[in-house]
């Protein structure tokens, strides 16, 4: 039998992990991704990776690395994976340093490792605060390897548009659009693995990057996979506002000592350096003295908020509050955290060593993702899923430097796993639908081309983010969520007259942008929707009229299916695996 | 009182075939615009100056944060990144125009494919035995990861290659970036197994000695990586590299 042929699409931390670990076991592999792979949004990571490796004398194990991120989690995420994920940490990082990546070292020439949040240990292995760039070029650099060996082919450039199925519902391929030529191909395979980030792109304005527009992972939903706790999207606490997109700034500044406050007076107007320290609100660490200001994500989004529109004390009257390092000396800045601070003077053009940083909360992450199974395998037989667009390993509320590793391991996992499930994958009858879906696809783009209608694409898609911003982030309410939906509906609507100012057929962005337009709001209906049947609050998800969690209605994942009824979703719920750790009330407050 | 505009110049070509040429459009002003976020609003709004509707604007970009190296273009006249270019720092009107050196697809958007064409032919990864579990690295001592973080950070934006006046058809040149990535694995404990073959690879036709040291690229790099040393360096152990196979025949 011939090798087994692999697509993986997406070239980020997942899946590049997948492509090389089938590429070492003798598979064949197809990567695709929308941009050179090297440009993908894992590059964006900051400020570290996870792993117990108890090199500071902690007594750090990979059992309490597990406990922190279930309980950060909230318990919503299936134990079994989580715990395998944490007690592969500290291998995964040894691999990754024997690839080169420059980690930060101790003066005994070890792996230096820095705290993060929902922890009390050094856990978080860096380098510098690129930490994203660096493993990301790691695995760039073996994949580069084994396509010179031949093992992988690259189509970059190329956006994935659906999956192939057979008449058994079994994936036999993909097809795919090359965003230069328009040209619209199908591509066959025996398994399939989606590694194509978040859905950042829903909210219009986040921290991710334009290409992470969750289309990929919708246009299977539409096919039939599942989709699960669709609700749950990360706002993270600290991020620079912006016009066009709101930068992060990692969570590796409070790791390092940041301090986040507020003057105590509103409306202070006094030069930030005559404000004494008394006269400083320091709330983080005045509300959860044990954490401080490395509460998980969640718990600081909301105390921002908090400060900024129930106490009225955000900075000269604005949505911001202080992230302060000018305690720290230079050297130690520039060693550890020199990436992010770059990004805050380029954008802002203050220097965050001599003034504090003005930061305010931004989506950032999408927990919740592609329903997949232990085996990274989704609903659908031949289609595998890994990385932030499954939903796997973070429950309500991911800790930070811990996508890093969900990504990595979930990659180590799916490739094999593809592979195997490969190997005895039946033969597929005829064409494996190849022809048909084919088909369709072509009069999906045969129709937006030639649409003539007054919509412009990009107007549409800023009426969403704004929808969505408003109503399903930080704070969510029942009548709130209904009015998303019903905007998402009247978008989706006048989509049908949207008109490309563009109908040529050469790397034509407004129509490859018109496709994924599509797609993202038939998703934005199941974080919506998602989040307004969930009534209670847990993890990043908070409803004020629900604020306590209630496990014995919601301990459970929220799975989405497409209907393609006017009425969106169909959604079902299933168990949580807590057979490790029971379930204990979640409280950063607690000074014990 | 009127609304504060921002002037640009773009060129657009609509194809590889097609002819250039220059498009104006006035945009309003947004705190904190830079050059990609102004082309978002073209796009939404794709109208020239003289009200001409026309297309939205073909570029690369993808995290706005400098750090993808996606959407390197020419910004009056000179060759950085559109995401960091604040337009309240930018003479106006702006102009923008492609990176030169590179195969040009449409409007702003380049192939740039050729620098991960060098990538692969010097051989630019630590070759590992495999990816299981084969133990901790070797030590690495603080000032060494000093020393080679800097090259890490190469955004492959090819600002170098387009400002190296020795970067051209005729020389074939392999650029800046590429041998800065040369330094950084022959420096690396495990990745120096190769570095006879990466310096081979550097000393041939497009390799380090088509270097004019203008220090161009040094100038122009976004992530102030030393260039310039990069290829002292590697030109010193090219050299010696070169005797030595001279002299074993």
């Amino acid at each position: 039998m011939a090798a087994p042929r692999i697509i993986v699409v997406g070239g980020g931390l997942a899946g590049l992990s997948a492509v090389i670990k089938i590429a070492e076991a003798g598979g064949k592999v197809d990567l695709f991704s929308i941009v050179p792979v090297k440009r993908s949004h894992s590059v964006c990571a900051q400020g570290g990776i996870n792993a117990a490796k108890n090199l500071k004398g902690e007594g750090d194990t990979t059992d309490k690395h597990f406990d922190d991120t279930v309980y950060g989690g909230d318990f919503l995420a299936n134990q079994t994976p989580v715990k395998a994920m944490c007690e592969a940490a500290p291998a995964i990082i040894d691999l990754l340093d024997r690839m080169g990546v420059p980690f930060n070292r101790t003066p005994e020439g070890l792996l230096d490792f820095r705290r993060f949040g929902g922890t009390l240990y050094n856990r978080t292995a860096f380098a510098g605060a690129t930490t994203g760039q660096q493993l990301l070029y790691a695995l760039d650099e073996q994949v580069r390897r084994h396509e010179s060996e031949g093992k992988v082919r690259k189509y970059e450039g190329w956006e994935f548009l659906s999956a192939v199925l057979d008449s058994k519902g079994v994936a036999r391929g993909i097809t795919a659009l090359d965003l230069r030529t328009m040209e619209l191909r199908g591509f066959p395979a025996d398994a399939i693995i989606l590694a194509t980030g978040g859905i950042g792109a829903i909210f219009g304005k986040s921290t991710n990057s334009v290409a992470c527009t969750g289309s990929a992972q919708s246009a299977v939903f539409q096919q039939g996979v599942t989709y699960a706790n669709g609700e749950f999207i990360q706002v993270h606490p600290t991020c620079i506002p912006g016009e066009d997109k709101l930068r992060l700034m990692s969570e590796s500044a409070r790791g390092e000592g940041g301090r986040v406050w507020v003057p105590r007076t509103a409306g202070d107007k006094r030069p930030i350096k005559q404000i004494s320290e008394s006269e400083r609100f320091y709330f983080l660490e005045e509300w959860y003295p044990k954490y401080g200001n490395l509460v998980p994500r969640d718990i600081a989004t909301r105390a921002i908020h908090k400060v900024v529109y129930e106490e009225g004390l955000g900075i000269d009257g604005q949505p911001m509050v202080y992230l302060d390092l000018t305690h720290i000396d230079r050297a130690t800045l520039d060693r550890k955290l020199e990436g992010i601070l770059d990004i805050y003077e380029k954008f802002v053009g203050d220097d965050p060593r001599d003034v504090p940083m003005k930061i305010f909360p931004g989506m950032h992450y999408t927990m919740g993702g592609l329903w997949v199974d232990f085996n990274q395998m989704t609903n659908i037989p031949g289609i595998f899923a890994a990385g932030e667009c499954e939903y796997q390993y973070h429950g309500a509320n991911r800790l930070g430097a811990n996508s890093l590793l969900s990504c990595i391991y979930g990659g180590f996992k799916a490739g094999p796993n593809a592979l195997t499930y490969a190997k005895s994958l039946e033969s597929m009858e005829g064409d494996g639908g190849h022809a048909r879906e084919l088909v369709r696809q072509a009069r999906i783009n045969t129709q937006l081309l030639n649409n003539s209608g007054t919509e412009n694409p990009f107007k549409l898609w800023r009426e969403l983010g704004e929808t969505m911003t408003k109503h399903a982030t930080v704070i969510r309410y029942n009548q709130g969520l209904k009015q998303a939906d019903e905007k998402i509906v009247e978008l989706i609507d006048r989509y049908k007259n949207v008109n490309l100012a563009d109908r040529s057929q050469w790397a034509n962005t407004s129509f490859a942008f018109a496709r994924q337009l599509k797609n993202m709001l038939e998703l934005s209906r199941v974080v919506v929707q998602g989040a307004r049947l969930r009534d209670e609050s847990r993890g990043a998800h908070y409803k004020p009229d629900f604020p306590d969690r209630n496990d014995e209605q919601f301990l459970k994942t929220t799975k989405a299916s497409f209907t393609g009824s006017p009425d969106g979703p169909r959604f079902d719920y299933e168990a949580v695996d807590t057979q490790y750790i029971k379930p204990r009330p979640r409280r950063y407050d607690a000074t014990n | 009182m009127a609304t504060k505009t921002v002037q640009f110049e773009i060129r657009r070509q609509a194809s590889p075939d097609a002819p250039a040429v220059w498009e104006n459009f006035e945009i309003e002003w947004r705190p904190g615009m830079n050059v990609v976020s102004a082309m978002m609003e073209i796009a939404a709004n794709p109208v020239t100056a003289d009200g001409r509707p026309t297309t939205p604007i073909t570029y690369d970009s993808n995290c706005m944060e400098e750090i993808c190296g996606s959407c390197a273009m020419r910004i009056n006249g000179r060759a950085r990144m559109a995401c960091s270019a604040l337009v309240d720092n930018l003479e106006q009107p702006i102009r923008v125009e492609p990176l030169s050196k590179f195969p040009l697809v449409r409007d702003l958007q380049v192939d740039r494919s050729v620098l991960f064409e060098n990538l692969m032919a010097v051989k630019a990864w630590v070759p590992l035995d495999g990816t299981y579990d084969l133990g901790s690295g070797p030590r690495v001592f603080p000032q060494e990861q000093e020393a080679n973080y800097p090259l890490s950070n190469c955004i492959s934006c090819t600002c170098c290659m387009e400002v190296c006046p020795q970067f051209n058809e005729t020389t074939g040149f392999v650029g800046a970036a590429t041998i800065a990535q040369v330094k950084l694995f022959n420096n690396h404990p495990t990745g120096k197994v190769l570095k006879e073959e990466r310096l081979r690879a550097l000393a041939g036709d497009g390799g380090i000695q088509e270097c004019g040291f203008s220090q161009n690229c040094v100038e122009v790099c976004p992530k102030r990586i030393p260039l310039t040393n990069a290829i002292s360096d590697v030109s010193r152990d090219v050299l010696l590299q070169k005797a030595k196979d001279f002299l074993r025949g």
